[in-house]
């Protein structure tokens, strides 16, 4: 939620992420210097900003942290096939024969810790026969990371009870009734774990963990099949310098992947791959998902000039980076072309060449400032939203920003008589105003000042918006200034 | 003597041109290129002109702009465009240059789902030449699709539009209500060279809030322009002999 650009508190400056709890905002994580001062994820947001005033809290972006988990999932099947997130903040990766791989269990695990470490995350990781001895490890025993098959039991007796991963309620009947650690919950009879917990499901009864952490239950690990991904590649057998006659061939490649898989391209990336090592990319979306050959043809049009081929490059690839599904269309019966698929082929194709921010669809937002109630949005990513109704007649055209002008008026409050814009003098022949427009009390400071608008018709027909910015001794700043802010048709 | 015929007296009417009587508010059947040039080069008149003579469609409106025309004239405000009755959704492209103005309006003009294509050029550069206009037109009449080209601070130049309209702000309808207010909008637009009908000038009158959509817009004959010929003989002498 924070903008990138921001630079980030020290290491000593407590700082929360908040989530909404059913009595206000809770923290959800904590960094180092607030978990040193005590505090705990959970607690009330006010609480802990009572005891520490100096606790720097922000929005949590769970959807945010939902998509990066489930990034860093397939990113973590460099060193297993098969891996699966666990609960919202944890990987689980089944390596059983991949760890000679990597020069066995500890290299594997060193090599884990660094590639985290160069994306700037922090990972404890540990390593046990069964599934939920290492989810215990790696978030309640930071100095363990590496345990083998005889000693699981061993390792595991001194771990508190939620280490089994069960909930909260369960936690404190256990804890109630002195079965503090998992080894003193090992050491009940089963009969009566089994009698007292019965009624429990069986991902939250402790008795069925402790089977599952100890190796007497089955625990496998359902791994999510990967993602599809489409790729259409060229190796060429002598270094060639244009790109143009290979991409027919890429093009129809990846449709036919795509159309295997009835799924459409969102994004495509073009790369080459130079013969010096370096390589260079072209980047394409489209306003809906297509996999129809010549027009993805057409969207690279005047795209591959701008590569720069070097001394010439021997190996092509086309990606589709987003896909959507897309099923088969039925045409219209009546033979007429489908006006949609129209408009969203001339999309692609002016967002290709021109860029993203040059096509444009309207949005509005609510406000009274003039200027800021029409935005853009990029038409690729957006569909046009419906105009809000206007209580007031509005000009056609607006200048951005808007133009001071020499005004001769006949009262200070009145309207101009008189104007003087771009050097040429216009004299009022009728108006209509003022309209008065003032910004929203919560947008009001001391220095804002409140506007006074005018359709004004000069001499000879043309019909101009101005405004007055304030009011003579109002208190907020000097004499009125005039501004020509739009043109009325 | 005829004018004393059993039928009664015979009334001398003035015979009146062929482009008086045709309904020219009415845009022309088929779809094509028309210029418009403002008389001066920030008379937003062009523009209000262009817009009164779209027609209800569903399809969004692409509007291009270049560079110098969003300098000069500002940039279009959609909510000013409810006032005048027009729906559409409209399509922005901002551009710099002339070039990718025209590139982006051929674009538009080849796709037939686009209820109009609006161009602004400034300046009357070299790339919008003769042959950059009759593509245009080829596409907007191969598509049906029409375009218009606003080309303000323009000397007006070669062109294969099929209607170039010169269109200037006059004085306001008086309003209803205030006299001191402006009222519905005039322009005095002049059709200086058309395919298939003869030039002309009218004074063009926009009322979006008109219940009838055919009376939106409206060229009214100006009273000085010679739509009735001068030398107007009554139907009678020529008959007679």
């Amino acid at each position: 939620m924070t903008s990138q650009y921001r630079t980030g508190p020290g290491d000593n400056v407590p700082v929360a992420l908040s989530r909404d709890g059913p009595h206000g905002p809770v923290l959800h994580s904590i960094n180092h210097a607030a978990h040193a001062r005590g505090m705990q994820p959970g607690e009330r947001v006010v609480d802990a900003q009572a005891i520490h005033p100096d606790l720097q809290v922000e929005p949590a972006d769970l959807d945010g942290d939902h998509a990066l988990m489930q990034r860093l999932m397939y990113w973590t099947r460099r060193w297993c096939p098969w891996t699966v997130q666990d609960a919202d903040d944890g990987l689980a990766l089944d390596v059983t024969g991949a760890a000679h791989l990597f020069g066995g269990p500890a290299g594997l695990l060193r090599d884990i810790c660094q590639r985290f470490a160069m994306q700037g995350l922090t990972a404890r990781v540990a390593m046990a026969p069964t599934r939920g001895a290492a989810r215990a490890l790696a978030r309640y025993d930071p100095d363990l990371t590496i345990c083998t098959g005889r000693d699981v039991a061993h390792h595991l007796a001194p771990l508190p009870v939620i280490a089994l991963g069960l909930d909260q309620a369960t936690t404190r009947l256990l804890t109630r009734l002195g079965l503090k650690t998992i080894g003193a919950l090992a050491d009940m009879p089963r009969v009566s774990l089994m009698r007292r917990f019965a009624d429990l499901a069986v991902d939250r009864n402790p008795l069925i963990l402790l089977d599952r952490a100890l190796g007497r239950a089955p625990d496998p690990l359902n791994a999510p099949p990967d993602r599809p991904y489409f790729i259409a590649r060229a190796r060429l057998a002598e270094p060639v310098i244009d790109p143009v006659p290979h991409l027919k061939g890429l093009v129809e490649d990846l449709c036919t992947q795509l159309a295997q898989a009835e799924q459409g391209a969102r994004h495509m990336r073009l790369t080459i791959y130079r013969i010096d090592s370096e390589y260079r990319t072209v980047q394409l979306g489209t306003a809906r998902a297509s996999r129809d050959p010549a027009h993805m043809l057409r969207l690279f049009d005047g795209k591959l000039v701008r590569m720069d081929p070097g001394f010439g490059f021997d190996l092509l690839t086309l990606e589709a980076t987003r896909v959507e599904p897309v099923s088969l269309t039925q045409e219209r019966l009546d033979g007429q072309p489908d006006s949609d698929a129209d408009i969203a082929g001339l999309l692609d194709r002016l967002t290709a060449r021109l860029g993203k921010d040059k096509v444009t669809w309207p949005t509005w937002t609510q406000t009274h400032k003039p200027e800021r109630v029409e935005g853009r949005v990029p038409a690729l990513t957006a569909a046009p939203a419906a105009p809000p109704a206007l209580p007031r007649e509005r000009p056609l055209r607006l200048l951005s920003p808007a133009e001071e002008v020499h005004v001769i008026y006949s009262v200070p409050e009145g309207p101009p008589s008189q104007f003087r814009w771009r050097r040429v003098v216009y004299k009022s022949a009728r108006h209509a105003g003022p309209e008065r427009i003032a910004p929203e009390w919560w947008l009001d400071r001391p220095s804002t000042r409140l506007r006074d608008y005018y359709k004004v018709e000069v001499q000879g027909g043309r019909r101009f918006w101005l405004y007055r910015e304030g009011l003579l001794h109002d208190g907020r700043g000097g004499a009125p200034r005039w501004f020509l802010h739009g043109f009325f048709i | 003597m005829e004018n004393d015929s059993s039928y009664g007296q015979i009334l001398r009417l003035p015979k009146r041109k062929l482009s008086a009587r045709q309904n020219l508010a009415a845009p022309a059947e088929r779809p094509v290129l028309t210029d418009v040039f403002p008389s001066l080069p920030t008379d937003p008149a062009a523009t209000g002109f262009v817009l009164a003579l779209l027609r209800d469609a569903d399809g969004p409106i692409l509007w291009v702009q270049d560079y110098l025309s969003r300098q000069e004239n500002g940039q279009l405000y959609t909510p000013g465009l409810r006032a005048l009755g027009v729906d559409h959704a409209v399509l922005q492209v901002t551009v710099s240059h002339p070039r990718d103005v025209l590139w982006a309006m051929e674009e538009g003009a080849a796709c037939a789902g686009l209820s109009a294509v609006i161009g602004e050029i400034y300046g009357g550069p070299a790339a919008l030449s003769f042959v950059a206009t009759k593509r245009l037109a080829l596409r907007a009449e191969g598509s049906g699709v029409p375009v218009y080209l606003i080309r303000s601070g323009d000397p007006g130049g070669l062109s294969a539009a099929r209607a170039r309209w010169r269109v200037a702000s006059i004085p306001s309808e008086p309003h209803a209500h205030d006299t001191h207010s402006p009222g519905h909008p005039q322009w005095e637009a002049e059709l200086f060279r058309a395919r298939g009908r003869p030039p002309g000038r009218w004074i063009a009158r926009h009322d979006p809030k008109a219940v009838r959509t055919a009376d939106r817009f409206r060229l009214v004959p100006r009273p000085d322009d010679g739509t009735v010929e001068a030398d107007d003989v009554p139907v009678s002498d020529r008959s007679g002999g």
